[in-house]
């Protein structure tokens, strides 16, 4: 079936929600093609907040938030994107607000905000109130709000298709080509516009709080047409995942009070980030909590792990402000933590690398930012880059409602020019050719043994510190991987609902993403945010100050080529807290 | 140990009518019967189908009957359910196939109550202030994942469809007792009509099946008395 919007997004989280709204409000028609239902995806996993320098608590200003995210991306960040993002979240906060969004308050009705890691007053003194919240649930309101507001605007919804392909002829985004789940039928649809926000890839290693359907489908998809992905070598493992399962306990855990104990009881960060310990940026915490495991010091009959202490905080602050984390607690582990602490280690958790765009959340092609007209990303799927090497706790909330917003609107601004393309018959071939064939083939490798053998590459080679000999191995394994990936088998051969076969489909796509990350991780040979590099320990400005672009080309090798950082009032430091 | 799993298999395009079938899985106490559906899938029977996303019990995807009850597949852990373990589709929605029902009418429901802020006035250039005691009022409301447990445990639903259900009700109290809204009297219609708040018969099965822990059937007492009284 054939269809047709003057702009197109791909995701309904979010950033795709956010979007989609701006863009019909920009006068264009609009429709979202979701691989799940509406309120399904993964912005409604987030807990603790998402931070504006509102200064409802205590003094604040947008440019202390503009150096923390400078500062906590370990340099990396673009710091016009940072110096945008600081001063448009305030009045995205509001905006939310506006739409209805149930914030918790403060006595004097103003909305209410916490502590957040790395989040700080007067440039690095200490800890300041910026999250706005609602109890650990604020992606939940957020993502509820935006899909309210889409209710209210009657926007069309495409729910259970997954795109297959994007249509890219002679440099320009013509349309897609999606896979409707419950049918089975291909779709081609045409597109003045098209927005990509479908999210990260989390799942591409063992122990994550991503959902089973983040799969990084569209970075895929664009890697393969040899398009750039930029500094994919930086992915965020989240400090506090519920051990051994990896679910997201809320860094406003410890924003509320919550100390990192070690074996001994000790409050271990004290000694990695004597200023403002367990709020110190993720990437430091991850760290500091897989050393103290290293160096004997964790917890557990294996000494595996270490715990969440929230025993001293008063029960009503868990029972009110921290509801969601608790019941988790208590259901997969069987712990209260109003009476013991949680076993937690970090879990993979957020890619601050993605596919590379403008301000305005256009798509670039290549290191001289020519733009692909007509396509535009935002959201954890795309890398402006605000979060350089290392994202900041409630920066990510921020992001998709700033960063969407300038994409809807761009994009909606770009349609009012535009005129459809016509798309042969033939667009949607190789898409039908590539469900066929993975339908039919009769492989002996199952889907599910080789993603765990992916996950497994993935975690024991590519997370949190990484040397040139486990990351080449890594490499290594992942060629093997894809070798295998060509002779899988799906016993579902249906055409409806055969979630297996979609199963197979998103396999490829982390192949790809993790590709991408392993090979970007080996190539840069310094340790910056995320990216911690035991053979090289320091971060190397003088050489390595500037984005990766990863590039597949034809035949499959895997090339980089880079990108300025865009500097400006804050001098890369040295980075302690 | 081994766990029995019947589940309730049926896709409305084949030849066989709906049928039961039973798998042995190797699990552990703390395993969530999502985990075991993902053994059968990935390691027995490639073709069974049911939706999920999270895990974790926040995207609302996996709302199934489990051993005679609505729950969430991911928050049914097999230490509280036994080694011997029922799954069937949520009641009152079309099977699409297995454990995957149409949505549809569902989120139709939904919209009618008008599930959005409505308030006209120009708002303040900062935020609504809105007291801490007023946000409270309606929080549990707001915990609400759309998941259908509770609408497809209500048994005024299964006999009549077009019930707009427990789960639309929430969110419309959601809105109604949000001191910033002034949608009420609109939501009053399709609320008050005869497919509406009366059809409830107070069986509490939605406030039994709600994963979220909301007083479901007592925020439909709260519209009920809200209509009944014009309280807005």
């Amino acid at each position: 079936m054939a269809h047709q919007h003057d702009v197109i997004v791909v995701g309904a989280g979010g950033s795709g929600l956010t979007s989609a709204l701006y863009a019909a409000k920009g006068g264009a028609d609009v429709a979202v093609v979701t691989k799940l239902y509406p309120t399904r995806s993964h912005t409604g996993a987030a807990q603790g907040g998402i931070g504006a320098a509102l200064g409802n608590v205590e003094e604040d200003h947008w440019e202390w938030h503009m150096f923390d995210t400078i500062k906590g991306g370990d340099y990396l960040t673009d710091q016009d994107a940072a110096e945008i993002f600081a001063k448009e979240v305030i009045e995205a906060v509001i905006e939310l607000e506006h739409m209805g969004l149930p914030f918790d308050r403060l006595p004097s009705g103003k909305i209410a905000q916490r502590r957040f890691g790395g989040h700080t007053k007067e440039y690095g003194k200490a800890a300041v109130h910026r999250a706005a919240h609602a109890a650990d649930r604020t992606g939940h309101m957020i993502l509820q709000t935006l899909y309210q507001q889409c209710v209210k605007h009657n926007l069309t919804f495409y729910n259970e298709f997954h795109v297959l392909d994007v249509i890219l002829e002679d440099g320009v985004a013509k349309g897609l080509v999606a896979y409707e789940l419950a049918t089975g039928e291909i779709h081609t649809f045409k597109a003045k516009a098209i927005i990509i926000a479908s999210g990260g890839y989390g799942r591409a290693w063992k122990v994550t709080s991503n959902a089973y359907t983040l799969t990084g489908d569209l970075q895929a998809i664009l890697y393969r047409k040899g398009l750039p992905l930029e500094d994919m070598e930086f992915y965020q493992f989240h400090p506090t995942g519920l051990f051994p399962l990896g679910i997201l306990l809320t860094e406003g855990a410890r924003g509320e009070g919550g100390i990192l104990r070690n074996d001994s009881g000790e409050r271990f960060m004290e000694r990695y980030a004597p200023t403002i310990k367990d709020l110190a940026p993720r990437d430091m915490v991850a760290r500091a909590m897989y050393l103290e495991v290293r160096e004997g010091r964790g917890v557990g009959p294996r000494k595996d792990h270490v715990l969440l202490d929230l025993t001293h905080l008063p029960p009503e602050t868990i029972h009110k402000k921290l509801p969601d984390i608790s019941e988790f607690a208590q259901i997969y582990l069987g712990v209260d933590p109003t009476k013991q602490p949680v076993p937690v280690m970090p879990t993979a958790h957020y890619a601050m690398g993605g596919i590379p765009t403008t301000l305005w959340g256009e798509v670039i092609a290549d290191d001289s930012n020519t733009i692909i007209p007509g396509l535009y990303a935002a959201g954890e799927v795309a890398c402006v880059s605000l979060h350089g090497a290392n994202r900041l706790g409630t920066n990510s909330l921020g992001d998709l409602v700033v960063f969407g917003r300038r994409a809807g609107i761009a994009a909606a601004k770009f349609a009012k020019s535009a005129e459809f393309y016509d798309l042969s018959p033939e667009v949607s071939g190789p898409s039908r050719e590539r469900v066929e064939r993975l339908r039919n083939q009769s492989g002996k490798e199952s889907v599910a043994s080789l993603r765990t053998a992916l996950q497994q590459t993935m975690q024991d080679y590519a997370s949190v510190f990484r040397t040139e000999e486990l990351l080449a191995r890594g490499a290594e394994e992942l060629k093997e991987l894809f070798e295998r990936y060509r002779y899988i088998g799906v016993q579902d051969k249906g055409e409806r609902y055969n979630t297996e076969l979609v199963e197979a489909i998103e396999l490829g796509y982390l192949l790809e993403v993790s590709e991408a990350t392993v090979h970007s991780a080996l190539n840069r040979r310094e340790s910056r945010g995320a990216h911690a590099r035991e053979d090289y320990p320091e971060r190397d400005d003088k050489n390595w100050l500037k984005h990766t672009l990863v590039f597949k080309q034809e035949g499959g090798k895997v090339c980089f080529r880079y990108k300025p950082v865009v500097l400006g009032k804050f001098e890369p430091k040295a980075r302690t807290y | 140990m081994q766990v029995t799993l019947k589940i309730l298999r049926y896709d409305p395009n084949g030849a066989a009518k709906p049928h039961w079938q039973t798998y042995q899985v190797e699990s552990e106490p703390m395993d969530r019967v999502l985990d075991l559906l993902h053994k059968i899938k990935y390691f027995q029977d490639g073709t069974l189908a049911f939706r999920r996303s999270c895990g974790h019990g926040i995207c609302g995807s996996d709302a199934m009957l489990i051993n005679g009850r609505n729950r969430l597949a991911c928050k049914a852990l097999v230490k509280d359910l036994g080694p011997s373990i029922t799954v069937e589709p949520i009641r009152g929605l079309p099977v699409k196939k297995d454990l995957v029902v149409d949505m549809d009418p569902f989120f139709d429901a939904y919209r009618a109550v008008k599930p959005y802020l409505i308030n006209d006035e120009p708002p303040p250039e900062r935020e609504r202030l809105q007291s801490p005691e007023d946000r409270e009022i309606f929080d549990a409301s707001t915990k609400c994942i759309l998941c259908a447990a509770c609408t497809t445990s209500c048994p005024v639903f299964w006999v009549n469809g077009t019930y707009v259900g427990p789960a639309a009700i929430v969110q419309a109290h959601r809105f109604i007792f949000d001191s910033r809204d002034r949608g009420a009297r609109e939501r009053f219609q399709a609320l008050g009509a005869s497919t509406g708040v009366w059809r409830c018969r107070t069986a509490y099965n939605c406030t039994e099946a709600c994963p979220r822990e909301i007083p479901v059937t007592q925020a439909i007492e709260e519209v009920k008395r809200a209509i009944l009284f014009d309280k807005f």
